[in-house]
């Protein structure tokens, strides 16, 4: 046995974004154990429920998180509407379907991007980055905003999209789906991309069960799970399909992640062709009653899961909001254990860590 | 059309219950999706989601304040996670957990912030 030494990562780190915490222990350049800290910037959002209506709370909820912040939204909104028996029109759920699919389009460009960024290929990042800013220009012409959008609402949403705005929507990302096959050909095939992810990071089918990963870190290990299935929103109308993976590794991960960029775009092209004409919003009135919900969305980085609890009142007693990070820390922490130090940046962007979604 | 998202499953269970109903449930291939606790008049109402096929099961449970329950870390070992959670911001008290941050997983300015001692 080689002598031990403990290696603190982050919370500050060119690889993190955001900060989070592990102590590596390393023999011989191989870690054997690692633990996470995370609670540097926790902001306890959740007990704002006391002070805000549940009319005003989507947007504390949607400010969970700067990438996957429509989905936040939508969830909320899913669980009281649940709990007051709200059936939102179709068109609605057309147009939350296509902006959480916009979401995870550009949230998986995002992580690419800072992938490429942290293996360092710094073309590749600038070209993924740049595809995204398209993304992020759609949002701002349907929504108004770049980051937060403020559209979803408890009974539907606040903005509609007409006819000529959707199908310049699906000319971009037609045009853009274009670009990034050149960018998905350096990603699957470039051989010092294939070094730095093949064989990283392995998570087998039985750990991700046992750690109960969510999301592509668990469908990259041939984990057939994804909450889209559940028939929420109208992925039913859309013939989805999970992407599966089965190589458990961080290339694997990545694979999933582009599988589902392509498939996003179509996606939204087919919501786009079968929308129908209707109302956005159903007016929603009064106090919440008692009683409880559960909802669960498939964010891009996973399941996520939001619960309300009515107490008869304008204002809830509890919201619960429960991000697909938290959950992916478990496996992430046993894929370290055995890789190399110089792998450790690799293997922790590739649960695509969110740490704002875990510290709400 | 599938709507397994409507279905909402709870069960109340008593605190003595929750690692042998936790174990059956693994043994029966359920995962554990998450655990909350919201602050009610008789202590902690626990909810322990589980999911198998997509489909949820809530197990829940009321314990008095300075009550002990038992970690399910044996049992999920990701559960760490939410163990930790509630013992830093509401001050729920478990037995025999796997990993322990001991009130020291989030960086919290006062103790237990979202059930004030004072």
């Amino acid at each position: 046995m080689g002598k031990r030494t403990i290696i603190p990562f982050g919370p500050q780190h060119p690889v993190l974004p955001e900060p989070v915490h592990l102590d590596l222990v390393i023999e011989d350049e191989k870690v054997v154990e690692a633990i996470p800290s995370i609670g540097f910037i926790h902001r306890g959002l959740e007990k704002l429920v006391e002070k805000k209506e549940y009319t005003e709370l989507v947007y504390v909820i949607e400010r969970i998180c700067g990438i996957c912040s429509f989905g936040h939204g939508w969830g909320y909104c899913h669980t009281v509407e649940g709990l007051m028996g709200v059936d939102i029109p179709e068109r609605a759920e057309y147009l939350r379907t296509i902006w959480h699919e916009l979401s995870r389009v550009h949230s998986h460009l995002l992580w690419l991007g800072l992938l490429a960024d942290g293996f360092g290929f710094e073309s590749l990042f600038m070209h993924c980055w740049r595809l995204r800013e398209r993304v992020l220009d759609l949002f701002e012409k349907t929504t108004g905003g770049r980051v937060i959008f403020s559209v979803c609402k408890v009974g539907g949403v606040r903005k509609d999209i007409d006819k000529e705005t959707l199908d310049e929507m699906v000319t971009v990302l037609r045009g853009m789906e274009k670009e990034l096959k050149e960018l998905t050909d350096t990603f699957i095939n470039d051989y010092s991309v294939k070094n730095r992810l093949v064989g990283v990071g392995y998570l087998s089918k039985e750990d991700a069960i046992e750690l109960c990963a969510v999301g592509p870190m668990a469908r990259a290990s041939g984990v057939v799970q994804d909450i889209r299935l559940t028939g929420n929103g109208v992925y039913d109308k859309l013939g989805f399909e999970p992407c599966i993976e089965t190589a458990g590794d961080c290339y694997a991960r990545t694979l999933v992640r582009m599988r589902e960029v392509y498939q996003s775009i179509n996606m939204i092209a087919k919501a786009v062709e079968l929308i129908p004409d209707g109302e956005i919003a159903v007016p929603v009135k009064g106090n919440a009653p008692k009683g409880e919900f559960m909802a669960r969305l498939e964010q891009p980085r996973g399941e996520a899961f939001y619960y309300s609890k009515g107490a008869d009142s304008k204002f809830l007693e509890r919201i619960r909001v429960r991000t697909p990070t938290n959950m992916n820390i478990p496996a992430m922490v046993k894929t370290l254990q055995g890789c190399d130090l110089a792998d450790v940046p690799m293997l922790v962007l590739t649960i695509d860590p969110c740490i704002s979604c875990t510290e709400r | 059309m599938s709507e397994l998202w409507k279905i909402q499953n709870f069960i109340s269970i008593e605190p003595t219950q929750l690692l042998d109903k936790v174990q059956d449930f693994k043994a029966e291939g359920y995962r554990l999706g998450q655990v909350h606790c919201t602050k009610v008049s008789e202590g902690f109402e626990l909810t322990y989601s589980l999911d198998k096929d997509h489909v949820l099961t809530n197990l829940r449970l009321v314990i008095p304040e300075e009550e002990e329950i038992m970690s399910i870390t044996g049992v999920y070992w990701a559960a760490f996670i939410y163990e930790n959670e509630m013992q830093d911001l509401f001050g729920v008290k478990f037995k025999h957990m796997a990993l322990n941050y001991g009130g020291h997983f989030f960086k919290v300015s006062q103790p237990t912030p979202w059930n004030p001692k004072d």
